[in-house]
């Protein structure tokens, strides 16, 4: 108790006080182990929150002037996007198509095995006319039932796939329309 | 020998690394921006995409429920994007009313309704209900949301406003393609859909 009261004692007393001050390290293990914690958590928020895109580009919608440009059937495939993850796909024009409509499921085993089919395929066909470069042309057609998680799974298939070409277009043939509604 | 090695004291200074440490932490504090909480919960389609969205000059579109909510980055190019609508439809907003705009989450809200909203407490505007940007073609507001913030942000930053559609992945897809009609008729072709991560083998 004695030793506790410094400010009224003698000046002996005060050395001694002194002496039991000299070894004051504290430990800052823990304090450094915490900061680093904190550390590693602000970083990884600040960088792994920020969300993911995709790009898309669209063709100028005043510019009719390409609208009118031949393209070779052999080199296109049309999706048709329609209700409950429903998808119809069909290669070259729908009145003679080079494969006839077909219904295909999203995802690896589905319509990305068509896709690098077909595009295996029209590489062969251009190849064999001497134009390598032309590769395969994919025209997306998403019905009014289709969600927008449809057509983020089908542009994320055209990046897997690394189709060249591909457009989504609006409009829709009455043949079109039946062809996502009948079966 | 081994005696003397043994009674070394094994303690390292850890002063040095503390003070370190603290430094770096107190930067990340600093640099870290709080998430603002979104006026519009909505659950992104998933992509193996991985290109990430810009920090800056970009403005968002929030689709859900068939609303739209416009949201915007930059405090300052939110505050000048005000003032240029509330010229256009006659609404007087008080420097007190931009600066905690600039500092609010996405709006979906009629401009005319504006007032009310930006004098709400973050949690009541949350519960508020908000109806959603007006988008038809009698009254485009979300026209001229995105047009004006365009024009402010060249006007302060000097770069073209990047657009990012963010979509629920349930939205039928006419209302998606209603606010990408929107955004042609401006002549912006190129935009960005925002996604989630998806796994590698999908």
């Amino acid at each position: 108790m004695a030793e506790l009261n410094t400010g009224d004692s003698g000046g002996g007393k005060d050395k001694k006080v002194r002496s039991k001050k000299q070894n004051s390290k504290v430990d800052l293990t823990a304090m450094v182990d915490l900061a680093f914690l904190l550390i590693t958590f602000f970083m990884l928020t600040t960088t792994l929150s920020k969300p993911q895109s995709m790009n898309l580009g669209l063709p100028d919608k005043d510019d009719k002037s390409d609208s009118n440009i031949k393209v070779d059937e052999n080199r296109t495939m049309t999706i048709l996007l329609g209700k409950d993850n429903k998808l119809v796909r069909y290669v070259g024009i729908l009145s003679k198509p080079l494969a006839a409509p077909k219904d295909f499921i999203y995802g690896k085993e589905g319509i990305r095995k068509e896709l690098l089919d077909r595009k295996a395929k029209v590489l062969a066909y251009s190849t064999a006319k001497g134009k390598p470069k032309n590769g395969m042309i994919v025209i997306i057609k998403p019905s009014k039932k289709c969600t927008y998680r449809n057509l983020v799974d089908i542009l994320d298939e055209m990046a897997i796939v690394d189709v060249p070409t591909y457009a989504i277009v609006n409009d829709f043939s009455p043949e079109e329309t039946k062809l996502l509604e009948g079966k | 020998m081994a005696g003397k090695s043994s009674k070394k004291a094994v303690s390292i200074d850890m002063t040095a690394m503390c003070d370190v440490s603290f430094l770096l932490l107190t930067f990340f504090i600093l640099t870290a921006t709080a998430k603002i909480p979104e006026a519009l919960p909505v659950d992104t389609p998933q992509s193996t995409v991985q290109t990430k969205l810009p920090e800056t000059d970009l403005a968002t579109l929030t689709i859900g429920k068939g609303k739209v909510f416009f949201d915007l980055k930059g405090r300052e190019v939110r505050k000048r994007t005000l003032e240029l609508m509330g010229q256009k439809y006659g609404v007087e907003f008080t420097d007190d009313e931009k600066s905690k705009f600039a500092l609010m989450e996405g709006i979906g809200v009629p401009i005319q309704n504006l007032k009310q909203l930006i004098g709400m407490k973050t949690a009541e505007r949350s519960k508020a209900g908000q109806p959603g940007v007006p988008k038809d073609s009698l009254d485009n507001q979300l026209a001229d949301w995105v047009q004006n913030a365009r024009i402010a942000n060249i006007q302060l930053n000097d770069k073209e406003l990047q657009i990012a559609i963010k979509g629920d992945a349930k939205e039928e897809y006419p209302s998606i393609h209603k606010v990408m009609d929107i955004l042609q008729d401006q002549k912006i072709n190129s935009f960005s859909l925002v996604t989630g991560l998806r796994g590698k083998n999908f």
